[in-house]
């Protein structure tokens, strides 16, 4: 028998039948689709993941605070202050320009309007540009401001919404905590960046932060504390040398070892690679997952060309009659299992493409279809058709023709 | 007679089932002769041994032992691809039950066994027009496109009839043709077999049935596995061997 002529009988076989077919054909279509829009939603996230890396601008070194260590009887060392940032775009070579950010949470208010804990964020004046941020009305302040402690904010487009609605917030003054703050600046709509929501901030001159927000005893010793230092460098300087300089000259600042340091220096790489481990894992429990549904859709298979074996035998009978040989009862039910998992792995392609784009339109999660994933499954799909209509293939060849005619 | 082609000739073939002490004879050394453009009915009680000499026959098993030539081959050693091959180039089966594929076309029945030719493949025209052609000798011009649900049992066997022709088989065996019509679809089929009869093909019938045997030129009964008699029924005889000798 050919190929062709096997394919033929298999396909009507198939269309005799359409919703046991159509059932047979809903595991593997589960499963392919499952792999599909799993791969997809774990690629999707992956690429937010990596845009919201890329929108923290380029070539950043993150300087970040470890607050209150030291052991039993000693004082608790206060981590970064705001002179280690000056140090640093002094003392290290490869730095272009350093930003320091520190945070609060106040009561924010204007008119009748009031929210309470929004963060404060205090900044110095290269902040939009190291953390690729836009402003979208006014401007964000100078170093000079930074320096006089203005008391001037700008907002994060959701709370200026909040707070003035479809008014212009510019030159309005809000109360801050109990002190009253000069609107200069509404920043463009960021979204949500690792975990924090920029949008719901509010900017101010980190000098103001320092003397409003957070004044302390160990301030007026050790100086003012910070929470991150955000170092720019030279694209072409070397990252590791950089941040070996960067440690060596805040643990002798800071009176430490390498080994007691009070802060962590991380890179975006670094940022960039626990967060692919993470994905990966994820991914790959996923494809777990979905293979196991595609090897139960397999399982199906192989149980309905049981029973259509022993519901045919009668046909098997007549076919070896007129002269099929064994091979050719094995091709015409392997053909028949390869293609209700080929048909059904082609079904479930375009539910899970499908699939793919609603969840993504429907939910929050992006998703990102990939090709591979595709072809991964819908050749697993022939697989395990292949692999689960051997044995019943072979149960029919093996019937003997008198005994397959008698049968009722 | 003895300078025809033989077609069946078979040696002492004994039938065994089973083992050692329950082993059951169904066939207890049987040589018979069947020469071309005989027809001839094999008869016998239920458990006479008819069927399985039907079976060896028709290439369908083997015998325990003893040789059966097949229009001159030896087909008694042969395995199950072998058979099947056999099968397909030689023989044409008609069933009691018609055994025509469900839910396909009687255009698409009768071209089954050319698609397992696999020593001379044909285009599905090629089938295609045989096959038309022996629909319209079966009298079923128009039908062709009918499945057998939608045929009446006369018209289901002679669809068969036409199926067991599309090989252009050296032997034709019927295994109770007309046991599940009714008269006078039986008699329309016993006249279709006297016209393949004199066009010159060689059948073998099974039948149980006195009345039916007696069409044939010849009635071998068998009994316990052994043939008991062997009747000439005389007519048609000598017509047919003058129309193909």
């Amino acid at each position: 028998m050919k190929p062709r002529e096997a394919a033929r009988i298999a396909w009507e076989a198939i269309l005799k039948n359409k919703v046991r077919s159509f059932l047979t054909m809903l595991g593997i279509i589960i499963g392919v689709a499952a792999v599909i829009i799993m791969v997809a939603i774990s690629a999707g996230t992956e690429a937010t993941i990596q845009d919201q890396i890329t929108s923290l601008g380029s070539n950043l070194v993150f300087v970040q605070g470890a607050m209150t260590r030291g052991g039993p009887g000693q004082p608790p060392s206060g981590g970064l202050v705001f002179d280690d940032a000056a140090a640093i775009q002094d003392g290290v070579s490869g730095v272009t320009s350093v930003v320091v950010e520190q945070n609060s949470s106040e009561t924010v208010k204007f008119g009748d309007v009031s929210f309470d804990d929004v963060s404060i964020l205090g900044t110095t004046s290269g902040f939009p540009s190291v953390r690729d941020m836009d402003i979208a009305d006014g401007r964000y302040f100078t170093d000079k401001e930074i320096e006089r402690k203005q008391k001037m904010v700008v907002l994060g487009s959701s709370i200026a919404e909040e707070l003035f609605g479809e008014d212009d917030p510019i030159g309005q003054v809000v109360t801050v905590g109990n002190t009253k703050m000069t609107v200069i600046g509404v920043m463009e709509e960021k979204g949500i960046v690792g975990n924090t929501d920029y949008d719901s901030y509010v900017f101010m001159p980190i000098t103001v932060v320092f003397q409003k927000f957070t004044p302390s005893m160990f301030a007026r010793i050790m100086g003012d504390s910070i929470r991150m230092i955000y170092v720019e460098v030279d694209p072409d300087a070397n990252i590791d040398d950089i941040i070996t300089q960067i440690e060596l000259l805040l643990v002798k600042r800071h009176d430490l070892t390498l080994d007691t340091a009070d802060f962590t220096v991380t890179t975006q790489q670094d940022i960039i690679d626990t967060q692919e481990s993470t994905t990966s894992a994820f991914r790959s429990l996923l494809a777990w997952v979905a293979g196991v549904s595609l090897i139960v859709g397999g399982i199906g298979i192989m149980n309905i060309m049981l029973v259509s074996v022993t519901e045919r035998t009668r046909e098997i009978g007549i076919r070896q009659a007129v002269g099929a040989t064994p091979d050719d009862i094995r091709l015409q039910f392997l053909t028949e299992a390869l293609m209700l998992s080929i048909v059904g792995g082609l079904i479930g392609i375009v539910v899970g493409v499908g699939g793919a784009y609603i969840f993504g339109a429907l939910s929050d999660m992006r998703t990102v279809v990939q090709f591979s994933s595709i072809l991964l499954a819908f050749s697993s799909a022939a697989i395990v058709g292949a692999f689960f209509g051997y044995y019943p293939a072979n149960q029919a060849a093996q019937l003997d023709p008198i005994d397959a005619l008698r049968y009722e | 007679m003895s300078d025809k082609r033989k077609i069946i000739e078979t040696v002492d073939i004994t039938k065994v089932y089973g083992m050692g002490d329950i082993s059951v004879a169904a066939l207890n050394g049987v040589s018979i002769t069947i020469e071309a453009g005989e027809f001839v009915a094999i008869m016998g009680q239920s458990g006479s041994g008819k069927s399985t000499l039907m079976h060896i026959l028709g290439c369908l098993s083997t015998p325990t032992s003893g040789q059966y030539f097949l229009d001159g081959e030896d087909v008694s050693q042969l395995d199950k691809v072998q058979l099947a091959g056999v099968r397909n180039r030689k023989i044409g089966f008609i069933f009691q039950s018609y055994n025509l594929l469900a839910r396909t076309s009687a255009l698409r029945n009768v071209t089954l066994p050319l698609l397992y030719d696999h020593s001379n493949p044909r285009s599905l025209e090629e089938a295609d027009i045989k096959a038309e052609k022996l629909l319209d000798m079966v009298g079923l011009t128009g039908r062709i496109n009918h499945q057998p649900h939608e045929l009446s049992g006369g018209q289901q066997q002679r669809v068969a009839v036409a199926r067991a022709l599309i090989n252009d088989p050296v032997l034709v065996i019927g295994d109770e043709p007309t046991g599940n019509l009714d008269s006078r679809s039986g008699e329309e089929i016993m006249n279709l077999l006297h016209t393949l009869h004199a066009q010159g093909t060689t059948i073998v019938m099974v039948t149980h049935d006195a009345k039916i045997a007696a069409h044939t030129q010849r009635t071998i009964s068998l009994l316990d596995g052994k043939v008991d008699t062997v009747t000439h029924n005389g007519h048609s005889q000598k017509k047919v061997q003058y129309e193909t000798a």
